[in-house]
């Protein structure tokens, strides 16, 4: 399947990421609109570390055997048949965190208001993930990669 | 006893996270031989843990399914449901049930799970109102049972997880709980001592009483049911409702007389192998490799549960897989308060070295627990976020003598690792980062 795959030595440390994919998952889909009345309500899916000069972005690696998907006691966390990724049903979560406790990655945050776990999606139903295509230096790749 | 059905070519006893774990196992090795699944309870596959939130009224019914309506259906299992298997016959290889019949089988899954202990000095645990907390049907006999007496006040045996969650969602209730637990800390199994004291502070914030180095002696009736109980010091406390939280044993009636070994549980090999061929075992009745020390010890809990199934399920289809090992571990919110803990959290002995910081305030707590700059458990309470890369150094038994001094600061990540194994979790090796 298509991951995306993040270049560490290309990584400005820029967030434009975060910020992107704040603003996909977003309800009004603009970036100041998010600015203004939507901060706070959503947790990027995405994000970035940095110490000194190095950074990378990182999010869900949506893997094979995905210890979040074993771990899930409510069967909210899955994999979508047909793209392969890794979701949570919010509307199963009920934000018990073992999905938090066993990815290896950090990849699972507490949502919002910290009931039920918050995650990358893959931006289904766009062909490139908001977080990829925004990114000024290409330092986040989408493609085809086997973990 | 007729057989009623041809042989089965996977059976499997159990419909919990082990069972759903061997159906999901043998189908990514198998995709279309049946499989026969066989359970005592009636209901389509549903999440155990659910029940306290159930109790609580923080999910409703349609919520307890653990996997679609169709899983069945698209896994090819024929479910059985609401038959009981009395008797695993090694040697005919057959399955004695229930319902008068009979299925023999190619290959077998045993996952029927653990039972709750009654403890058998405690005098009147078949009064009215005495109820144990791991089934579907109990959360709906107690809720029943509180709304048909208007239950006010309840003590709950046992401050353990099963306890703590069942006492939870009697809070969410406006019911007035005890917990009266034997040892001298609530989640002593699993917490260390300060773990504990913050734990307790968060039940005694939601108004719950906890009574520690004491137990139940005796239930007190009245007309049949509960009215209080009388604990070991002698003190009383009046009650409608008791909730027996003391433990789970694996459930290996099944198995006694049988050629299977058991010993606390039945034993399995790497491979989740009873000691009968095609027979093999998972979830909380089997007792597998500790994944620390490498010694066979029941480990009840839900991700072990399921990776078992699932490893059992590959091996069952003919495709070797190896199970790593268990490794205790939970997750579980206190009455608000977000708590994680792995391996060993109460080391005893001078070749273990604990990093450990703490704001009682906010609450906030992390310890980290090293044997030979190898990090072999971990507490997390308030902030959890990111806990499990610290899961993931533990079962890759990584070396972290090289950034052992930022584990517990507040930005600690990935970025930390070292380069190597930083590679190896987020994108298998040769892949830049």
């Amino acid at each position: 399947m298509k991951r995306i795959v993040a270049k560490e030595e290309f990584c400005l440390g820029c967030r434009l990421c975060e910020i992107h994919c704040l603003v996909q998952h977003s309800q009004s889909k603009q970036i100041i609109k998010v600015f203004r009345s939507e901060r706070g309500t959503i947790v990027p899916g995405c994000h970035v570390e940095q110490s000194g000069l190095v950074s990378f972005a990182i999010q869900c690696r949506h893997c094979d055997e995905a210890p979040c998907i074993e771990a899930c006691m409510t069967g909210a966390m899955h994999r979508d048949p047909d793209t392969g990724a890794v979701l949570c049903d919010q509307d199963k979560c009920v934000g018990c965190w073992m999905c938090i406790m066993v990815c290896p990655v950090g990849a699972i945050l507490r949502g919002s208001a910290k009931q039920v776990a918050s995650k990358c999606d893959l931006c289904l139903g766009r062909d490139t993930p908001a977080c990829v295509a925004n990114c000024p230096n290409e330092a986040l790749r989408y493609e085809e990669c086997d973990t | 006893m007729k057989s009623a059905t041809p042989k089965a070519p996977y059976a499997i006893i159990g419909n919990s996270v082990a069972a759903v774990g061997g159906v999901t196992g043998i189908r990514e090795v198998d995709s279309d031989t049946p499989i026969t699944l066989v359970a005592r309870e009636p209901h389509h596959t549903y999440s155990r843990p659910l029940i306290s939130y159930l109790l609580g009224g923080k999910v409703d019914e349609g919520r307890m399914p653990y996997r679609p309506s169709d899983f069945y259906d698209k896994n090819h299992v024929r479910p059985l449901l609401g038959v009981e298997v009395l008797r695993v016959d090694t040697d005919a290889r057959r399955l004695e049930m229930s319902n008068g019949t009979s299925l023999a089988f190619d290959k077998l899954l045993i996952a029927v799970g653990g039972r709750p202990i009654v403890p058998p000095d405690m005098t009147g645990t078949d009064a009215q109102g005495v109820f144990t907390f791991t089934t579907w049907d109990d959360a709906r006999n107690i809720k029943a049972y509180v709304e048909k007496n208007a239950v006010r006040e309840a003590v709950v045996v046992g401050g353990g997880l099963i306890g703590l969650k069942s006492v939870e969602a009697l809070v969410e209730l406006g019911i007035r709980a005890t917990v009266v637990e034997l040892a001298d800390r609530i989640l002593s199994i699993t917490f260390d001592r300060t773990a504990s004291d913050l734990a307790t502070k968060s039940l005694r914030k939601a108004g719950v009483e906890v009574r520690c180095n004491n137990t139940v002696s005796e239930i007190k009736r009245q007309d049949g049911r509960v009215t209080g109980v009388v604990l070991r010091d002698g003190t009383e406390v009046p009650c409608s409702l008791v909730i027996l939280a003391v433990g789970v044993v694996p459930d290996t009636r099944i198995v006694q007389g049988s050629a299977i070994q058991t010993d606390r549980g039945i034993l399995v090999d790497d491979h989740l192998r009873t000691s009968v061929a095609g027979i093999y075992a998972a979830g909380d009745v089997a007792q597998a490799a500790d994944l620390l020390d490498g010694s066979k010890c029941p480990i009840p809990i839900f991700p072990n549960a399921y990776r078992q199934g699932l490893v059992a399920g590959h091996n069952m289809a003919g495709e070797e897989k190896t199970y790593e090992g268990g490794l205790a571990m939970n997750a579980v919110d206190i009455c608000g308060l977000p708590t994680i803990s792995v391996g060993i959290t109460t080391p005893t002995g001078d070749e273990y070295e604990v990093l450990s910081l703490l704001d009682e305030k906010a609450p906030a707590y992390k310890k980290i627990v090293l044997k030979h700059d190898r990090i072999v458990g971990a507490i997390f309470i308030g902030p959890i976020d990111r806990a499990g890369i610290v899961t993931g150094l533990i079962k890759q038994r990584v070396n972290v003598s090289g950034f052992k001094d930022v584990l517990l600061t507040e930005d600690f990540g990935l970025i930390s690792l070292p380069t190597e194994y930083r590679k190896h979790v987020v994108s298998g090796t040769g892949i830049a980062i």
